[in-house]
């Protein structure tokens, strides 16, 4: 399959090509549609990004050929962050640059431009969206904007292929753009030394990483450079670009309403709600139903037990690991295919919505606030409300965060306090058995805990957390296809990164359950159960479960006879308990050991900790 | 007066930014020093939204502060 080959290949460093293949990098601003550019020129589909720092993986294609590479989006060639400097050494050792640039924000797109101009690469520059700049009421001077800049500009509408075919042949005829004199002088000094007058221009920007490759010292005109440019940009613009309408349109009132609190927190409410339904009622109720029960346990289990046990005797050590109780060819494949597979589409699919549609980074504007209180910005709704989809889902996405410190707030409130919707459906249904004021209880402690982490979390991680800077795209319907493509494309990739996980901590818990140490566990936890949380002991048997899948340790307390308030106290202590064992695995991946084990046994003791305080003040 | 202390609706011009990495991102969403803006939206204790010629932005209050900003009329430049 090719979605795999461009990952794979792309997992290993970025000089494997040829000396003599052409290089041919994709450059852009966030959102202005280069990874279309990219599927269309290489025929192969990737991850499509429309928030600004998804896809810090790049992907590569062949044009023919020559090796086509994307890069994240970016506003400028430098360092500022991980996704840039990523940018900054694929752009450095291309031959060719297609930039793509937003026709509609030419004043935002045309600084990259003109930084890449000044590097001296040769380069095509495909100005997208032309469908929005009529029907905005604009006019591009296209030639005048070819002449000013100097390289080649393809009018192109990536989404209905518009123009693409142009770019493609514009392509081989790519050519330097227009430099400014003094600045073009002043590369070639520096030239020299450093080799190319790209890093040469790096250098006089004041990148230390540049620098410092050819034992430099950083350039300290950085500011005087980029007003330069901006200025001559400006210029640019105020020439090729005609305001025709002054009208405020549809989708410009929309976009207001969205981040007007007055507006917007209603939208937010009737989007959550939406989530709700589609996700929480009709993929976790309905379609893991089939995907689960009728599919995977009433014809795969079966089935496969039925293979294994000619071979291998199921009541033994090796029979119980692979089609036992919590068997990696039972259990395991049942909990990927049939019930984590549908609620990761069912949220890829609403994030993917929410982003092509502009909605996003509104959405993001608008809980900032709340956000900053714990030490985050508005950026983190994206892993939280992935999360509550699968809470590793979540803690991969805190990739997109801006520094360490951040991500560790996010992937710690998603680790202790965020149930995943495995979890959801079960906690429902036990808290509208016991009703009203006791289903408030729960949500006021869960809520309480969360803010409470949350601000000595702030308080305690060392440094300053990135305030919010966000370019809000306008509005947008989104394209059916791109979003079905991402959809697909995402959830292949996370399956594909999680499996691996699920399979091991079944296997941990399997071979446990097997020597014996599950029960010795169980028995370990029931002085706690009874005595502190003052619920029955069979509830240990539930937290050891709640451990190899956290709807697991939920459903294990349903069977049990509890008072209302003993069902409250199980489910706090469940919810804040330690994440599933998948989850902790990807933890460690993502947040190395120290922080892991800090995280999962942290939340061992808040979850009985909590857990009791309230059963001994309330029972 | 900071971009901080705007009311919505209001137009000034950029005057100066006081931090060197929000004046290098801002430069480069196309907003310097005599740079017109004008508040779309100001969430309570949050972000504000601006808007420069067609791109709106949203600014967090902490950089906003760091925004020096004067009312309507004329570019400071």
């Amino acid at each position: 399959m090719p979605l795999t080959q461009i990952h794979h290949h792309a997992a290993h460093t970025d000089r494997v090509a040829p000396a003599d293949t052409l290089r041919i990098v994709l450059a852009g601003n966030p959102n202005v549609g280069k990874s279309v550019f990219f599927g269309y020129l290489t025929g192969l589909y990737v991850d499509v990004s429309n928030y600004p720092g998804t896809t810090v993986e790049i992907s590569r294609g062949h044009m023919g050929e020559a090796q086509l590479l994307d890069t994240p989006g970016i506003y400028g060639v430098s360092s500022f962050n991980d996704e840039e400097r990523v940018a900054r050494d694929i752009v450095l050792e291309a031959d060719v640059i297609l930039n793509v640039v937003d026709a509609v924000h030419l004043e935002r797109d045309l600084f990259l431009t003109q930084q890449l101009i000044d590097m001296g690469k040769p380069m095509v520059v495909a100005l997208n969206f032309m469908d929005e700049v009529s029907q905005g009421g604009l006019q591009i001077d296209v030639d005048l904007l070819q002449d000013l800049l100097g390289v080649e500009v393809i009018p192109t509408t990536a989404v209905t292929h518009w123009g693409l075919d142009q770019v493609r042949e514009a392509l081989l005829r790519a050519r330097t753009g227009r430099q400014d004199h003094a600045l073009h002088s002043r590369l070639h000094e520096m030239l020299s030394a450093v080799g190319s007058q790209a890093e040469a221009l790096l250098v006089l920007e004041g990148d230390p990483h540049v620098a410092e490759r050819h034992g430099l010292t950083p350039g300290t005109e950085r500011e005087a450079l980029y007003i330069a440019r901006r200025n001559r940009v400006n210029d640019i613009v105020q020439h090729v670009v005609q305001d025709l309408s002054g009208k405020t349109r549809f989708r410009e009132t929309l976009g207001r309403a969205a981040v007007n609190p007055l507006t917007g927190i209603p939208i937010m409410a009737l989007m959550l709600y939406a989530m709700y339904k589609v996700i929480g009622v009709w993929v976790a109720g309905d379609i893991v139903g089939i995907t689960e029960e009728t599919i995977m346990q009433g014809y795969y289990e079966p089935w496969v037990r039925k293979v294994v046990s000619a071979g291998i005797q199921p009541d033994s050590a090796v029979g119980q690991i692979l089609i036992g109780e919590f068997g990696l060819l039972t259990m395991t494949v049942t909990y990927l295919l049939g019930l984590l597979l549908p609620l990761v589409v069912g949220f890829y699919l609403f994030l993917a919505l929410m982003e092509d549609s502009g909605y996003l980074p509104r959405l993001a504007t608008l809980v900032d606030r709340l956000m900053t209180s714990i030490g985050l910005n508005g950026r983190a709704v994206i892993p939280i409300i992935l999360g509550f989809g699968c809470v590793q889902l979540g803690t991969i996405t805190t990739r997109l965060l801006g520094t360490k410190r951040e991500k560790s707030i996010a992937t710690v409130i998603l680790n202790f306090a965020i149930p995943c919707s495995a979890q959801i459906g079960v906690i429902a249904g036990m808290l509208a058995a016991v009703g009203g004021g006791l289903v408030f209880l729960y949500v006021a402690v869960i809520f309480l805990v969360l803010a409470i982490l949350g601000t000595v979390l702030d308080r305690m991680i060392p440094g300053e957390s990135s305030a919010l800077l966000l370019d809000l795209p306008p509005m947008r319907v989104p394209r059916v296809e791109n979003v079905v493509r991402k959809t697909v494309t995402r959830a292949f990739f996370f399956m594909k990164e999680a499996y691996p996980w699920f399979f091991l901590g079944s296997f941990i818990v399997a071979v446990l359950q097997v020597s014996g140490g599950l029960a010795v566990w169980q028995r370990l936890l029931r002085p706690l159960t009874e005595g502190w949380l003052q619920i029955p002991k069979e509830a240990a048997t539930a937290f050891v479960m709640g451990m190899v899948r956290r709807d697991f340790g939920a459903a294990g307390l349903t069977d049990l006879a509890m008072s209302p308030l003993q069902v409250v106290v199980s489910l706090i202590v469940i919810t804040l308990f330690v994440p599933c064992i998948a989850s902790l695995m990807i933890l460690f991946k993502e947040r190395g050991s120290r922080e892991a084990l800090l995280i999962w046994g942290g939340s061992w003791v808040a979850a009985f900790l909590v857990g009791g305080v309230v059963a001994q003040l309330l029972m | 007066m900071c971009l901080s202390d705007i009311r919505k609706g209001q137009r000034v011009h950029v005057f100066t930014i006081e931090d060197e990495a929000v004046r290098t991102h801002l430069i480069r969403f196309g907003i310097c020093e005599g740079s017109p803006l004008e508040c779309m939206e100001k969430i309570p204790f949050g972000p504000f939204v601006v808007k420069h010629n067609r791109q709106e932005i949203a600014i967090g209050r902490e950089i906003a502060k760091k925004i020096v900003v004067q009312g309507g009329g004329v570019p400071c430049r």
